[in-house]
């Protein structure tokens, strides 16, 4: 029983995406009927990780250095549990959305993403009805080749397994921007494939320098023998900037407005949603809990300045835009920089938790936040016939719903109470006052003042008063889905407890009780700030004679 | 759950329930509409005294349910908070059947009266707040709740007037965010406590209190637009009539001057602010405002414009009396939240009710206008000469308590001040009496086509007439039991303790 709560998840959802690759008509419902029976598989998950701690899993009884190794603990629960939740809204969604676009004999939602990208906009208005079929048919295998191999992804117990649900992901996320069919979409989802490659090798190059090193692959052993020499530091190197660039962190985003922006709504809600946050959770992992991550406490600074850039401008990026999906699509990139400040917060002990498990709980929130802002937009550029933010005016008088559920998605990417986002703040604000960091704290608020900006401007425009035409209608569906996943994305600020106590099984870092208490803190940080500079200090002696 | 836990939550829920219901309402259900409005408004009312009446009694209702770790969501009915929700509840109340007279056949009313609703659950929590994190969690809200409500109109001039009301308080947010983040991290808590609890914290941490301190004032401050963060409040001023009177005297601006008070009294304690000496510069803040509001409502011709600048300067009295320390400007400052939002409410529903009827926006267009309106201007009148501060209005009552809380704590300067300002407001209000009253009326006023058998429309008539009615008796009745000022000796009685 219990294998099979660690296996289910990846296995469901592999299986559907072959089936409904051959079922014809019948794979709308078979996807549906996967998404919906991921959520319980999820929580059945969270509930034995809850109840038995962390669970390994030896896939075949191959044991470590040979065997797949599957994991299971807190932090691999939430984020199944996220994708399953924003999965399950996106496919409800993409019911109401491909019927609709094909319906309307329109190339609809392919936003040809500004001049700056490609050069000369070119809508796809070439595509027959029958591609158009097609597309929307794909769109449900790729779906669910992406659901499995994100789970196989969280539940890796080697790194060489992460590699393949990597890549894996990689392929189902390339053919779904490709759903989109326009020229852009075509030369977006390339360029893709070609960075995602590009970072694809150099996490390979990685792994292989560590497998030839300490002749394991198996994360938790790697943990155990990792040495600090030039070798394992050359490995670290390749893999992180690997996996940079496909978590799209500033300067390496250049990529991502185009792909997230061009794609066709639902998949730029999971690209958004959830595929970013896979490649961040291997960082997080391999950071936290193979590399002995005191001794890195210089670059998880380089890391936490490159988030605190990524904030800003990714912000006044977002600000500045004038289509829709490209407004969003850079406040991705802006919102991955809360999640890099980690590296810097959780080098100081003292407040290692709050940093930690503010950020698991950022993506999770995040992740709600964003596929319902994604959603919500897709739904009002359909309904407004146009990508351009000028297009929306007046869409609170027509579509009420669709604007609430952005306004409340909103909410979750300003990070404002009492949603999802904002615990998540608190923590990671609390976190980088407590280690004297305020400049970041400083970033964090700007960010979220900056949010409002752009959020604003989308919303300031739906409220303007207009004279034109209404807008076209568009199914209840496609309106009241997004705004049932922004309110989750904010419920999840009053209901932080249990996902927190869940976070803490198999968590590197423990909450420190002497956070709590005033005084003590304070000497705490102190203390361990002295502890911090020495300890950099050693990093880069070990650097200096390699 | 008992039931003096959940009579807060109710208070929150009775117009926060009925606004979610209401969005969802189709635009010609007018009469499902208004039963919500008025069932939800009623209730909270009625809510509101069994609380005041509990509390009267010894009885405490509080709730609270953790966020995280060491902090958590919680609803206090304080007497302090009382005042506050009682204030929101009854403006309410009136603003409600108002504003159903005053946009009769307007577009988006499930809009607007959605918004409206959750604007006053917003302002009921802020006020029954039990932490700051909590007051936070619904200053936030009311932020969010009143955009849409300014930029109603949807013209190009109420957007910018949106933005710019937005850019302010979003602003504000963020610095209130980090101070309570700071605040939490230095004292470990954020409860609400009568007497404060920082002033336990340590000697090397008073420099950090300060600038806590400093930036919670400037956080709540910019809601109650302490010159020189005020800009946003005359912008704000294009939204509808209603909207107005929720912004000046029933929610925000209130929320901003109710949140310098509760810091100073129930986070940082009176002894301890002494000790900090923060309080005199925030006097100081409170006396210039004063000054400069007034000053500005002089040379407004537009009348909302010149009672947004009036409301700038009326507000800070209540800072003000918090801030001179002293048990008797405490009364005058604590009862002034109360007396000004009558006053000002009043005096917006009149002008909305020229405007609408009329078509009257600026004072020189007000020549004879009492014999056209008498009703409205009378309450008009009776409004404006209670923010003068003549007895026996309301607005007296707060002077005089003011003025000899000032002498009594040696702050000789405040009464210059209050002497300064009620010279000033009788200089702006008295010439539109003069006009009103005294100038021979225009032959050719508009012929308005729904008005009824009297001056206007009669849920435009009533709500200022009572409330012009609440400001001679909050004044008259000054001493009964229940009476504001009654109630603010009650809060101050716990605050200094003997």
């Amino acid at each position: 029983m219990p294998d099979l709560v660690i296996v289910a998840p990846i296995l469901v959802p592999l299986v559907a995406g072959v089936v409904a690759y051959v079922a014809g008509r019948l794979r709308r419902g078979v996807a549906i009927a996967v998404a919906v029976l991921q959520l319980p598989l999820a929580c059945g998950l969270a509930w034995e990780v809850l109840r038995r701690g962390p669970l390994h899993y030896e896939v075949g009884g191959w044991s470590a250095p040979l065997g797949i190794q599957l994991y299971a603990d807190g932090l691999t629960a939430l984020m199944i549990c996220m994708a399953s939740i924003v999965e399950l809204a996106v496919g409800v969604y993409a019911l109401g959305y491909f019927e609709w676009t094909e319906r309307e004999s329109q190339p609809s939602d392919h936003t040809p993403p500004g001049p700056s990208a490609t050069g000369p906009a070119a809508t796809g208005t070439t595509t027959s009805e029958s591609a158009k079929r097609s597309r929307g048919g794909s769109f449900w295998p790729l779906s669910l080749l992406l659901a499995g191999s994100l789970n196989g992804l969280f539940l890796s117990g080697d790194i060489f397994n992460l590699y393949i649900s990597l890549e894996l992901l990689t392929l189902a996320a390339v053919g779904l921007i490709g759903l989109a069919a326009s020229l852009d979409a075509l030369a977006a989802a390339l360029r893709y494939l070609l960075i995602a490659v590009v970072g694809s090798l150099f996490y390979l190059l990685g792994v292989s320098f560590l497998y030839s090193l300490y002749g394991t692959l198996d994360w938790q052993q790697l943990a155990m023998r990792f040495e600090f020499d030039f070798v394992s530091r050359c490995a670290i190197v390749l893999l992180v900037l690997g996996l940079l660039v496909k978590a799209a962190l500033f300067p390496l985003h250049f990529w991502l407005p185009a792909a997230h922006g061009s794609a066709p709504s639902p998949a730029s809600a999971l690209l958004s949603g959830l595929v970013l946050k896979a490649a961040f959770f291997v960082i997080l992992r391999l950071w936290f809990e193979v590399f002995p991550h005191p001794r890195l406490a210089l670059a998880g600074q380089l890391l936490g300045g490159l988030g605190a850039a990524a904030i800003l401008w990714g912000s006044l990026q977002a600000i500045r835009q004038r289509r829709l999906k490209l407004l969003v699509a850079y406040s991705s990139v802006a919102q991955i920089g809360y999640l890099f400040l980690v590296f810097a917060l959780a080098s100081d002990p003292a407040v290692a938790w709050n940093a930690w498990s503010g950020t698991a709980y950022f993506m999770l929130s995040h992740a709600c936040a964003k596929s319902a802002a994604f959603l919500a937009v897709g739904s009002l550029q359909l309904a407004a016939r146009g990508g351009e933010i000028e297009d929306v005016t007046g869409a609170a008088a027509d579509h009420p719903v669709t604007v609430y559920a952005f306004a409340l998605a909103g909410v979750g990417l300003m990070g404002l109470p009492p949603s999802g986002g904002f615990v998540a703040k608190w923590l990671l604000l609390r976190a980088a006052l407590e280690s004297h960091q305020v400049g970041l704290a400083i970033v964090m608020l700007a960010g979220g003042v900056l949010a409002v900006g752009y959020v604003f401007r989308v919303l300031g425009r739906a409220f303007a008063a207009t004279d034109g035409a209404p807008q076209r209608p568009i199914p209840r569906l496609m309106q009241w889905t997004p705004l049932v996943l922004a309110l989750v994305s904010v419920g999840l600020g009053l209901v932080a407890l249990q996902p927190l106590e869940l976070l803490r099984i198999g968590a590197p870092f423990a909450p420190s009780s002497s956070a709590q208490s005033a005084g003590l803190s304070e000497q705490a940080g102190l203390g361990e700030q002295a502890g911090l500079g020495e300890q950099a200090g050693l990093g880069e002696q070990a650097g200096a004679n390699p | 759950m008992s039931w003096s836990m959940l009579l807060p939550l109710l208070v929150v829920a009775s117009s926060l329930v009925p606004g979610c219901l209401i969005f969802l309402l189709r635009e010609d259900r007018v009469r499902t509409r208004s039963v919500l409005n008025l069932a939800g408004a009623v209730l909270k009312v009625v809510l509101v005294a069994a609380m005041v009446w509990g509390v009267s009694q010894g009885e405490t209702f509080q709730l609270s349910y953790p966020l995280l770790p060491g902090i958590s969501f919680g609803l206090n009915a304080a007497p302090f908070s009382l005042l506050f929700v009682t204030l929101s509840a009854v403006l309410w109340l009136f603003t409600t059947i108002y504003a159903m007279g005053y946009l009769k056949g307007s577009p988006q009313r499930s809009r607007f009266f959605g918004f409206f609703s959750l604007c006053v659950s917003a302002t009921a929590g802020i006020a029954l707040a039990a932490n700051l994190l909590t007051f936070l969690i619904f200053y936030e809200m009311l932020t969010l709740t009143t955009y849409p409500l300014v930029v109603h109109r949807g013209t190009e001039q109420a957007l910018r007037g949106g933005r710019i009301y937005l850019a302010y308080t979003v602003l504000g947010g963020a610095i209130l965010l980090l101070a309570i983040a700071w605040l939490q991290t230095t004292a470990g808590t954020l409860e609400f406590v009568e007497g404060g609890f920082a002033g336990s914290l340590a000697a090397p941490q008073h420099a950090a209190l300060r600038w806590i301190f400093a930036l919670l004032v400037v956080g709540f401050g910019i809601k109650a637009a302490l010159v020189p963060l005020h800009s946003w409040l005359p912008q704000a001023m294009v939204a509808p009539a209603p909207v107005s009177a929720l912004l000046h005297a029933v929610a925000v601006v209130k929320a901003g001057a109710f949140g310098i008070v509760r810091v100073i009294y129930d986070v940082f304690g009176v002894e301890f602010c002494i000790e900090l000496g923060v309080t005199q510069p925030l006097a100081i803040a409170a006396a210039i405002t004063i000054l400069y509001g007034s000053l500005r409502a002089l040379f407004q011709d537009n009348l909302k414009r010149r009672l947004a600048f009036s409301t700038i300067s009326q507000v800070s009295y209540i800072v003000l009396g918090a801030a001179v320390l002293g048990p008797t400007a405490t009364i005058g400052g604590t009862v002034h939240l109360v007396h000004q939002g009558i006053m000002k409410i009043t005096l917006f529903f009149a002008a909305g009710n020229l405007a609408e009827t009329l078509g009257v926006q600026k004072v020189s267009e007000m020549d004879g206008v009492g014999w056209r309106m008498p009703g409205t201007m009378a309450s008009f009148t009776i409004a404006a000469l209670g923010m003068i501060g003549l007895p026996p209005m309301a607005g007296f009552i707060s002077k005089w308590y003011l003025a000899s809380g000032a002498l009594e704590a040696g702050q000789t300067w405040v009464v210059g001040v209050l002497l300064a300002s009620s010279a000033l407001n009788a200089l702006y209000f008295l010439p539109i009496l003069y006009a009103a009253w005294f100038h021979p009326p225009r032959a050719d006023w508009p012929k308005s086509a729904d008005r009824g058998r009297f001056e206007t429309r009669l849920t435009l008539l009533l709500p200022p007439m009572a409330t012009a009615a609440a400001t001679l008796l909050a004044g008259l009745f000054a001493q009964l039991p229940f009476s504001p000022l009654d109630w603010a000796r009650f809060i101050v009685a716990r605050e200094y303790p003997p």
